[in-house]
């Protein structure tokens, strides 16, 4: 059928549109400006109105990586020296006139992070689907009930567990250590990973495994061969969900790490005054930090609704 | 429903055997899940339980001389007898109220806008939902450098001169709630878009057989058919913004000057004034309020899935 088209109509949906984008990039404004401003050379952050255009630097971010001493008034390198040192160290001495000391915080407390974030998310993963697995197709008694005591182990305050959590790691002596923060982060997603896995694997039609079963498979062999492999992209997607919570994860980390196994969440916030009120090292800090959970969040947009509802919602 | 193949009555001694096996390994299979959340989740809190009814402080210097003195129920008295602690339960209910309803008419907003097709829209939905997933204290410190008074781009951006809306109390806290507006929108901008996305079509195209207005069909067929999401986007946040601890620590800190919030009360009770049992107490009348916002969530889970 031949339709007139209605000009009212489209340039209400032209409108529309333009709304649209304009909410989005109002939306984007505090996260651009956090990247805008870990580019920006020293002498404009504290500019006032803010400087838009300059000439961009990563002066910023070696900051962040780095312990620096401000050299004296009136002492400055002579030109030879300048041409003789390292393109970071020379960055550094001509945007603050600063010497570079030693390697910062930051690169330990990022380590800190991703060791303790994949160690969480493995043994998650691992304990969570083969319990997903047994309260997919398992018939214990009070099947319901289990799943919905661990839903709830999600849903406590994490300051409420925090403080028993505290004295039975101090007298364990698991404060401030990887193990420690490894354990209670498998702890915090574990809820999430049976939950999300059990929809997955409720999916996976149960023919096969019953097959293999009179083939004489035992049931570990059918998880192995046959559940996992169908279960893939629903264990990615779990991985991803447990390393994005674990790497934000703040309170735990703050309360239960003072200075070895430090995670960034719990470091960079108290950078400020360190950092003599560096903006822009904050500013590179926060768009590092940021920047796997963004890539993250882009590569899982299509499990996001399930994961964030817990496998509530099948999208 | 999954099908089962039934049980046979004259089982043979061999798959009678191999049966019972693997119902033990089935419970084998859920083992190490339970016994992780009973010793660092279960037994934590019935600790917890046993501090909140006593005199106790973990203050290093006292941990192992000094035992817990049962003190019964004075720790709970003495919480909800005191106007300050009313002021902190106040001013949570004020910033979960203002929060939750901030984002659920924005995110419910913006879905109903991407409801349009239209060249780009998988991008403009990706960038929205960025925010979620950012680690909240780092948000919080990313919106600290964007308020900050003297060269902050808040204040430039709205015309607003020099306004202080971090360390001043009066403000601060409708600071942190503009930022977990702009964090969790997306979430229910999200939970919307879902739903919306599996209201039938032929509901919409038989209203209009019928010639149905715009806020008919919008009264009549999508808020009643998205009405079980939209209560679960409500309960999750509500339950997030009681217990909000994370943004406020990037924003304000735990100063003086923050916010009476309980989640951050509760740390300034246990960890800097290492009240460590009456900071129990409060924890665990936040978990009695939880716990009682998860029993909605959960009726409301079931809900949506059916």
């Amino acid at each position: 059928m031949a339709q007139i088209i209605d000009k009212k109509q489209k340039a209400v949906r032209s409108l529309l549109i333009f709304i649209i984008c304009v909410v989005t990039f109002i939306y984007l404004i505090p996260l651009f400006f956090v990247i805008h401003t870990s580019f920006k050379p020293w002498e404009y952050i504290r500019d006032y109105p803010p400087k838009i255009l300059f000439k961009p630097t990563i002066a910023s971010y070696i900051r962040i990586f780095t312990s620096r001493t401000p050299l004296p008034p009136g002492v400055a390198f002579s030109e030879d020296e300048v041409a003789n040192m390292k393109w970071y160290e020379r960055l550094i001495y001509k945007d603050t006139n600063e010497e570079i000391v030693r390697q910062g915080d930051l690169p330990r407390r990022y380590l800190n992070s991703i060791i303790i974030v994949i160690g969480s998310t493995l043994i998650t993963i691992f304990i969570g689907t083969l319990a997903a697995y047994g309260f997919s197709r398992g018939k214990m008694k009070g099947r319901d009930d289990w799943l919905f005591f661990i839903l709830t182990t999600r849903m406590l305050p994490p300051v409420v567990v925090v403080i028993p959590v505290f004295l039975m790691f101090r007298a364990l002596n698991l404060t401030d250590t990887h193990i420690g923060l490894i354990l209670l982060y498998t702890v915090f997603n574990v809820s999430f990973t049976v939950w999300v896995m059990k929809g997955f694997i409720d999916e996976i039609p149960i023919e096969y495994e019953e097959a293999a079963m009179v083939d004489g498979y035992t049931r570990f062999q059918v998880f192995r061969k046959i559940v996992v492999p169908q279960a893939t992209t629903g264990i990615a997607a779990t991985s991803v969900f447990c390393f994005i919570f674990a790497w934000n994860e703040y309170a735990f980390a703050f309360i239960l790490s003072r200075k070895y196994a430090q995670t960034v969440p719990a470091w960079l916030p108290y950078q400020m005054g360190v950092l003599g009120y560096d903006w822009g090292a904050a500013a590179a800090g926060t768009f590092l930090f940021l920047l796997p959970a963004m890539v993250f969040t882009i590569m899982l947009r299509k499990h996001l609704v399930r994961g964030i509802t817990f496998g509530a919602i099948r999208k | 429903m999954r099908r089962r193949p039934k049980e046979n009555q004259g089982l043979n001694i061999e798959t009678h055997y191999r049966s019972v096996k693997d119902k033990t390994l089935m419970r084998l299979f859920i083992l190490p899940t339970l016994v992780l959340l009973i010793s660092i989740n279960v037994f934590p809190l019935v600790w917890s339980l046993f501090l909140s009814f006593a005199n106790y402080t973990a203050k290093m210097a006292n941990v192992w001389g000094k035992n817990p003195e049962m003190i019964g129920v004075a720790n709970f008295h003495r919480i909800l007898t005191d106007p300050e602690m009313w002021v902190k339960f106040i001013t949570t209910a004020k910033y979960v109220i203002m929060s939750v309803v901030g984002e659920m008419i924005i995110g419910f907003g913006l879905a109903l806008l991407l409801q349009l097709n239209f060249k780009g829209k998988g991008i403009i939905t990706t960038l929205l939902i960025l925010p979620m997933t950012m680690s909240p204290v780092i948000v919080g410190l990313m919106w600290r450098l964007f308020y900050e008074p003297n060269w902050g781009m808040f204040n430039f951006l709205l015309g607003l001169g020099r306004i202080d809306w971090i360390s001043d109390p009066a403000r601060n806290l409708y600071s942190i709630v503009i930022a977990d507006v702009w964090m969790w929108t997306p979430f229910v901008m999200l939970l919307s878009l879902a739903g919306l996305s599996a209201v039938p079509k032929y509901l919409y195209e038989a209203a209009e057989i019928d010639r149905a207005s715009w806020w008919f069909k919008f009264t009549r067929i999508t808020l009643p058919m998205i009405y079980p999401i939209l209560m679960l986007a409500l309960i999750f946040r509500t339950i997030e913004a009681f217990k909000i601890f994370d943004l406020p620590m990037g924003i304000t800190g735990r100063g003086a000057m923050a916010p009476p919030l309980l989640a951050m009360h509760l740390y300034n009770v246990s960890f800097v004034t290492w009240n460590t049992s009456y900071g129990s107490s409060i924890g665990y009348i936040m978990l009695i309020m939880v716990l009682a916002i998860t029993l909605i969530f959960v009726k409301y889970l079931n809900k949506a899935k059916q």
